[in-house]
């Protein structure tokens, strides 16, 4: 009988530790599919953030590195610059990458360095037990804003996609979501082509992918999907800020 | 025998560099070397001095509190390294920017216009080697044929047309 | 051996580095070490290596922890408060058994301080300033051709051990020049270092560089690891010079420039006929525990001189243990005692001893 439907190779043969209706999952196998259709598994180094994701080194197949909190961009920079003819990935959250280590993928985006940034933004802390992140929505419940985030107190949302777009070093800037199947084949369209980018060198890349986070936000799964539709993607828009008509 | 020695000015006098070519030839004369900047606050546009050790022994600190010869090039740093010189030793000054004399008698002490003596051998800039010339002459530290191989070897390649002047003013100091 | 050059001490560590086999080095800038980034800068590219100036000091120690990773002989240096942003990465680090070389050429604190020399981070270089049970080998040389050796020596013990190696200097040893001969080849100490992260080529397992250990079984056999290994280093790579400690009626004990100073004391109270020996832990972790030991069988007294408010002079006490007494005598604030100054404390020490 024909495999219609099976693991992709540079995904590790383990069950994954994420809750129920977290989509870390979907975005894990996007990035191992793309390694595979690639075939870049034997020289891509990934680099784990410190968050929900933090031990994703033991699903992913290829070599990989633990980064302290937020300071993945900093630790693949040394990784590409001892090995620039590798292909070097971080995988981050909202806390890791848009609170404690924005200096760190701010500048290793104005560097232009050579690496692919997949960024869960899931407007929450999940690893830590909800609370309020960056991104964050206004009006938001979390257990450091219980009640609700108010922009008098807390501030903003930053919408990390529009920031990093200002940079020349960025070359490639897109925000997506995998909360239905269409999006889902967007998302692994933009993980793609973030690679090939770096694969050609034109710069840093940047897929944000907008997630869910049934157990933190209170919901159950089928409603965390609506949520990331009717609340997240009004104000963080989908689609490509940078690098589209790059020739990959 | 071991020479302590302190130069002290403005930044731009050549204060550091001075130093530094004395410290190199008494390297190639085999001998102890050590120099050692002041790297404080003052380096940016106030004073500058550093300390320069020569030696047939090995250099202990690099640090002088107590030099054998101070070179002062404005009445600041005389005011600063003056009562600390070893009864003795030598102190040479500027006297075109030093607007006082010596009060110590208990040390050699020569006032020289090194300014306005460089000047009029072509070039005020060479006043800290006018008084090297001094200081070389009355301690033998050195031979000035080493002060002059450091010289080629610390001056980039396209001022090195100016050695045959500064070795000039290097002489004139000599036998002032 | 080459001829001799006469270098400032920043860049004989740049140099050593370049010689030891360094291709990448990482920092930002911070008075009085930047020349250690300007040599790197300028001649690094020219050998085939990488200078990144980073956005952060905690930037560079994570590019490090990349690079280390990674399989590069790497480096960073920087001073006092830009080594204590370092901690987290060095704590990071010393866990993930990363090998690099991390310079700190000490300036007064605390806080911001001052540029001036000091030794006040003796504590967080050898009781660990960053979190957990770690230790890093601390080597402190006293003149710049001991720099220069060190310095290569720094690299070969981090990749023996797969262990942090700190530099510790100050300024005066940063900025001053000396002779150096540098010899015509180094002796470099070569690993393969399967685990490094370089890609698998899909002829192994993947390899992994971490720090975290959330079960408390691993993580307690992980740290068992660590303390083994720390044991290892402080059997085999002490270091220290002992000088005119043969029958010393006192014996002073200071590292790095001081040392020297201390040196020039010695030949003064010669003169006197009293008999003062020196002894220079040049290895600060590991503690040259030893020498104290044998020393507190004759000589009447100890005294610690340090630029510092009294740090090293606890594990002198821990090295004695109360066998003879141990004294201190210390400058801050990037003062530094003069010949004088300590010759004095020696003499007022020896009066109250009776002799």
């Amino acid at each position: 009988m024909a495999v219609v439907f099976d693991r992709p190779h540079a995904l590790v043969d383990v069950s994954m530790h994420y809750c129920p209706g977290c989509t870390h999952g979907i975005v894990h196998r996007l990035v191992a599919e793309v390694i595979d259709e690639l075939n870049i598994e034997g020289t891509t180094i990934g680099v784990s953030p410190v968050g929900c994701a933090y031990n994703n080194y033991l699903y992913f197949n290829c070599d990989m590195q633990q980064a302290a909190h937020g300071r993945a961009p900093a630790v693949a920079t040394g990784v590409k610059r001892v090995h620039p003819d590798k292909v070097v990935f971080t995988y981050q959250g909202d806390g890791d990458l848009a609170a404690i280590g924005t200096a760190e993928i701010v500048h290793a985006a104005a560097r232009g360095e050579k690496i692919t940034t997949v960024f869960i933004n899931n407007a929450i802390y999940g690893m830590t037990s909800g609370q309020m992140a960056p991104t964050t929505l206004v009006g938001q419940v979390t257990t450091t804003s219980p009640y609700g985030r108010k922009p008098e107190i807390q501030g903003y949302p930053i919408r990390v996609c529009e920031m990093l777009s200002t940079l020349t070093g960025a070359a490639f800037v897109e925000r997506v979501s995998v909360h239905d199947i269409k999006n889902i084949r967007n998302a692994k369209k933009a993980i793609k082509k973030a690679f090939q980018v770096q694969q050609k060198g034109y710069g840093f890349s940047i897929v944000e992918v907008l997630s869910t986070c049934p157990t933190n936000w209170g919901i159950n799964p089928v409603d965390a999907m609506k949520w990331v539709q009717d609340k997240m993607i009004p104000y963080y828009p989908l689609g490509n800020f940078k690098g589209a008509d790059l020739e990959v | 025998m071991e020479q302590k020695i302190i130069i002290a000015g403005f930044g731009g006098q050549g204060i550091l560099s001075a130093g530094r070519f004395l410290a190199y030839a008494g390297m190639l004369e085999d001998k102890n070397v050590s120099w050692l900047p002041s790297y404080g606050p003052e380096m940016r546009g106030g004073t500058a001095n550093c300390c320069i050790i020569i030696s047939d022994e090995q250099v202990g600190s690099p640090i002088v509190n107590d030099p054998t010869a101070l070179i002062a090039m404005n009445t600041p740093s005389l005011d600063k390294f003056e009562k600390i010189v070893r009864p003795g030793g030598v102190i040479i000054v500027d006297s075109s920017l030093v607007g006082r004399q010596v009060n110590r008698e208990d040390v050699v002490t020569y006032a020289i216009p090194a300014t306005e003596l460089a000047s009029e051998a072509g070039n005020a800039t060479f006043a800290n080697i006018f008084l090297l010339g001094k200081l070389i002459a009355h301690t033998n530290i050195i031979k000035p044929e080493s002060f002059e191989l450091s010289l080629k070897h610390g001056l980039r390649e396209k001022y090195h047309h100016l050695i045959p002047e500064e070795m000039k003013v290097l002489r004139r100091g000599m036998e002032y | 051996m080459g001829k001799k050059v006469l270098m400032k001490g920043n860049e004989v560590i740049a140099e050593a580095a370049i010689r030891a086999g360094c291709t990448h080095y990482f920092g930002y800038p911070i008075t009085p070490q930047s020349d250690i980034a300007h040599y790197m800068a300028k001649q690094l590219p020219l050998v085939g290596g990488t200078f990144v100036q980073a956005e952060s000091e905690v930037a560079a120690i994570n590019m490090l922890y990349g690079a280390s990773g990674a399989g590069a002989r790497c480096m960073t240096s920087s001073s006092s408060p830009g080594i204590s942003l370092k901690q987290e990465g060095i704590s990071y680090m010393a866990c993930a058994e990363l090998p690099a070389v991390i310079v700190n050429i000490v300036r007064c604190g605390p806080g911001l301080g001052g540029i001036l020399p000091a030794q006040g981070d003796y504590f967080q270089a050898v009781k660990g300033g960053g979190h957990g049970d770690y230790k890093m080998v601390v080597l402190a040389p006293a003149n710049l051709q001991e720099l220069y050796e060190l310095t290569v020596e720094a690299f070969n013990i981090a990749d023996k051990y797969r262990t942090l190696v700190m530099i510790m200097g100050d300024g005066n040893l940063g900025q001053m020049m000396e002779p150096v001969q540098f010899k015509d080849q180094e002796d470099i100490y070569k690993d393969e270092k399967a685990w490094a992260t370089v890609g698998t080529g899909m002829k192994r397992k993947h390899n992994t560089i971490t720090s975290i250990y959330i079960e408390p079984e691993v993580l307690e056999a992980h740290n068992n690891k660590l303390q083994k290994k720390y044991a290892l280093i402080a059997e085999k790579e002490v270091r220290v010079e002992e000088f005119n400690t043969e029958n010393a009626d006192i014996i002073v004990t200071a590292y790095g420039t001081v040392a020297r100073i201390v040196k020039n004391v010695i030949k003064l109270a010669k003169k006197d006929n009293i008999n003062v020996g020196l002894i220079r832990p040049i290895t600060l972790w590991p503690f040259p525990s030893e020498a104290y030991v044998k020393c507190a069988e004759y000589a009447k007294a100890f005294l610690s001189v340090e630029l510092s408010a009294g740090q090293m002079v606890e594990d002198v006490r821990l090295a004695v243990n109360g066998k003879k007494p141990v004294y201190f005598h210390g400058r801050t604030g990037g003062m530094i005692p003069t010949e004088k100054e300590i010759y004095d404390k020696i003499k007022e020490i020896l009066e109250k001893l009776g002799g």
